[in-house]
């Protein structure tokens, strides 16, 4: 095509790199490479066995046709009514005790409300309590207080200041000082300090942010049974292990539509409350 | 080179943008398109490349009838028609040379494309033309980086790397600085010149169509109210293009024929006269 | 004027008052009502710290032997958040795309795009991983199944929004040269939801960490097997072992996630 002609085309250089943010093209594949091989190593390592993707599509297919239609029974309806009761009972004492829980735990993360040291400890604990997915604590409670419904109760009221204490601290930090600098002019302790420089600015979020908590606790409250926890997840875990798949369907419906209504009223409380 | 006949074009909400609009670029002249906001100006730029489908009417481009076009012969006649956009349109988060390089992705197979496998010759060609715009070394920046001038260079040089029949340029300075506007314009159309190819301008700021181009088409309302030179657009002509609509209104039908039969006699006849040649 | 405005002020405040007293008032009520309909012994209530508390004595200190023989599943958890992450993503691009209100076919396509959307995520990681259990059996197949179908609707969801706040200037460009449909998608388009996919699955894929401790108390692989093990048989030492593993590990993906966000934007 003459391109390699460097009169006509003035000199100029026929081909073009694009710069990449790694510091040259081989790096670039190297790490691409290995990524990709990482994954792959992870596929193979769980690889499953043709037999069992075949028993797989044949145990789909029997599940399916257990499952269908749900079992919506009045019996069945009043066992899922039973367990979802228990369920948003143990959500709303969780989010009332864990809120009460967190709102120190959000002070003592706030950066500008207290000492350096304090506001570790303060992170410590937020950080933990975000880590430690609700299945874990709830399995955990469950070992230290039996099964049932209070185990439910206490893994989300220590799930709780993971959420809570975190945004509750973000919202603190950002408070406007002057207010809580004109409480301390006038000679308040720490804590009228907190009262009347702080918690004015910061309560109707607040009350927006306990709803979203409560929100999560729903959802979380309608799983914990799983392991013993209390709520309708025992009964979903025992209508699986008596492979009464339709019975299953019919919670697993029942959750969807009570997670979803939850969420809406979330949605619409938070935005009257904001 | 390019006849535009009877170009009609309503929108689905009934507005009707474009009303029976003839008119014609030749040769390698530079032809503005002026009028007030909502006239229709950015609609009849784009009806040409049919990035906005007209609802009837012909468009010629070199022989070519581009209204009846299937979707794989106007891609391809597309690349015959370099456009310029008023808000730049480049590829954000891509660099400078991709996106001058993206001026041949129409000559190019999508796996070419993908791998960024561009033409000895192009990646020469882009180098040469950066240069002339006046963004040379900055190939490998990337387009969020650059000002709105710069941004407008690096748009004109990708479409030169068309190397297209035409430039289809709309409101090339509205985003710009007043300085940077009338660099923008300077070089848009030297580098029309030197490519020798036509260009189709829809500008706002009437100073810079009276500066820069050799024929100024005045739209109002969707309809072509003024064709002529630079030297022709009197106070009247002005009138005409920029109060026509707004007296029509106010004033009632008095003054529309009168408007509508000058504008005939020094610009429409003008461009009968010329299709007849 | 001003004396005026002052009552019309204060009775509104009144007014505002008294609906906040009510607020509150109802929600206590509520909480007390909870409270009653669990049922829960008040004796059980005061011995629970002090249940906590032995537990936690139990399992002091920590089996650090017991280290070295839960790297394998912790690999193995890690494992299944990224194969859950990718097969989520491939999942939710076309998912995503119809659930976009700028690109969906037609009004159909985009009301089943948002119903994957919304279904998919109202079920619980633990949910899908009963069924796939019941499917595939035991083991980190299902986990990873289920880690996937957990996460379409986060993934295609904020997809979605990324294609949703796409430039179309860029596409009109790349239209406007000649480019193929092809050439619209892999310059005008992904560009753009470049940065947004490189956090959705970065983000995603910390979030899938944390579920894919819990997925194997039903089964379905990772730590959370070994964790339901060292219960079952009373290992104390070992159970705290895990939990700070765990929380090791989720950290230390969090950090890595917040990185690489920071780092493509």
């Amino acid at each position: 095509m003459g391109s390699a002609d460097p009169e006509r085309t003035g000199g100029y250089p026929s081909s073009w790199e694009r710069p990449t943010v790694f510091y040259s093209k081989n790096v670039k594949y190297l790490v691409y490479g290995a990524i990709g091989l990482f994954v792959l190593w992870s596929a193979w390592e769980l690889r499953p066995s043709p037999a069992r993707l075949i028993g797989g599509a044949d145990a789909a297919t029997s599940l399916l046709a257990t499952m269908f239609p749900p079992d919506f029974t009045p019996e069945a309806r009043g066992r899922i009514w039973t367990g979802m009761v228990e369920s948003i009972a143990m959500s709303i004492v969780a989010t009332a005790i864990g809120v009460v829980i967190s709102i120190p735990i959000a002070v003592m993360a706030a950066e500008n409300l207290v000492p350096r040291p304090v506001y570790y400890v303060g992170r410590a604990l937020v950080s933990i309590s975000r880590s430690l997915h609700e299945l874990v604590l709830a399995i955990v409670a469950v070992v230290a207080v039996g099964l049932g419904p209070l185990a439910g109760v206490i893994a989300l009221v220590i799930a709780t200041p993971g959420f809570f204490a975190k945004l509750m601290a973000e919202e603190l930090e950002d408070i406007d000082e002057g207010q809580a600098d004109a409480i301390r002019a006038l000679g308040g302790s720490p804590v009228q300090v907190l009262l009347y420089g702080v918690a004015p600015q910061v309560i109707p979020r607040m009350i927006g942010l306990i709803i979203y908590r409560w929100d999560i606790n729903i959802r979380a409250s309608t799983i914990v049974g799983i392991v013993g926890a209390g709520g309708i997840g025992v009964t979903l875990l025992n209508s699986f292990d008596r492979y009464e798949y339709d019975f299953s369907l019919a919670i697993i419906l029942a959750i969807i539509a009570v997670v979803m209504f939850g969420e809406i009223l979330s949605a619409v409380a938070r935005r009257r409350v904001q | 080179m390019l006849t535009i006949t009877d170009l009609e074009k309503v929108y689905p909400t009934g507005d009707k943008a474009l009303q029976g609009v003839s008119m014609e670029v030749d040769g390698n002249e530079v032809v503005s398109i002026i009028g007030p906001s909502g006239a229709g100006k950015s609609t009849l730029i784009k009806c040409v490349n049919r990035l906005t489908e007209p609802t009837s009417g012909s468009i010629v481009l070199d022989g070519e009838e581009l209204t009846t076009l299937s979707k794989k012969e106007l891609r391809k006649t597309r690349r015959d028609m370099g456009m310029i956009f008023q808000e730049f349109n480049l590829i954000e988060r891509l660099t400078v040379m991709e996106n001058v390089l993206s001026g041949r992705l129409g000559y190019m197979g999508s796996w070419d494309a993908f791998r960024r496998n561009f033409d000895d010759e192009d990646v020469q060609n882009a180098y040469e033309i950066l240069d002339r715009v006046g963004v040379g070394g900055m190939e490998n920046k990337r387009v969020d980086e650059l000002s709105g001038g710069q941004r407008q260079r690096v748009g004109i040089a990708r479409a030169i790397l068309q190397r297209p029949k035409i430039l289809l340029v709309d409101e090339p300075t509205s985003a710009l600085d007043p300085e940077t506007s009338f660099e923008v314009m300077e070089m848009l159309t030297e580098i029309a010149r030197e490519e020798d190819i036509p260009v189709l301008i829809n500008i706002h700021e009437v100073e810079l169509a009276l500066d820069y181009t050799d024929r100024i088409v005045g739209l109002t309302d969707g309809e072509v109210v003024f064709n002529g030179t630079p030297a022709e657009l009197d106070e009247n002509a002005r009138d005409t293009i920029y109060r026509s609509g707004k007296s029509r209104e106010e004033t009632g039908t008095e003054s529309q024929p009168q408007s509508q039969n000058e504008s005939s006699s020094s610009g429409i006849s003008d461009a009968s006269k010329e299709k007849s040649f | 004027m001003s004396y005026e405005g002052s009552t019309t002020w204060r009775k509104h405040d009144g007014r505002a008052r008294a609906i906040r007293y009510a607020a509150i008032v109802v929600a206590i009520a509520i909480t007390a009502l909870s409270w009653r309909a669990l049922d829960i012994q008040y004796t059980f209530v005061v011995d629970a710290p002090r249940n906590l508390g032995d537990l936690l004595l139990r399992m002091y200190p920590p089996n650090l032997a017991y280290g070295a023989e839960i790297l394998p599943p912790l690999v193995e958890t890690i494992n299944i958040a990224i194969l859950g992450t990718g097969l989520a993503i491939l999942i939710s691009l076309p998912i995503a795309y119809i659930g976009a209100e700028n690109t969906t076919p037609n009004a159909v396509t985009y009301a089943l795009g948002k119903f994957l959307i919304v279904g998919t995520r109202s079920v619980n990681v633990i949910i899908w991983a009963l069924f796939f259990v019941v499917i595939f059996g035991t083991g980190a197949l299902s986990g990873v199944l289920a880690v996937a179908f957990r996460s379409i609707g986060f993934v295609s969801k904020l997809i979605a929004e990324g294609i949703e706040e796409i430039d179309a200037g860029q596409v009109e460009a790349i239209r406007a040269m000649g480019g193929s449909p092809l050439d619209v998608v892999v310059y005008g388009i992904v560009p753009q939801i470049k940065p947004a996919f490189v956090g959705v699955a970065t983000y995603r894929w910390d979030i899938n960490v944390r579920e894919a401790t819990v997925i194997g108390f039903v089964g379905a692989g990772g730590i959370g097997v070994y964790l339901d093990t060292a219960i079952n048989f009373f290992q104390w030492s070992n159970v705290l072992t895990i939990l700070i593993a765990i929380l090791g590990i989720v950290i230390v993906s969090e950090v890595l996630s917040a990185y690489l966000r920071k780092k493509v934007s």
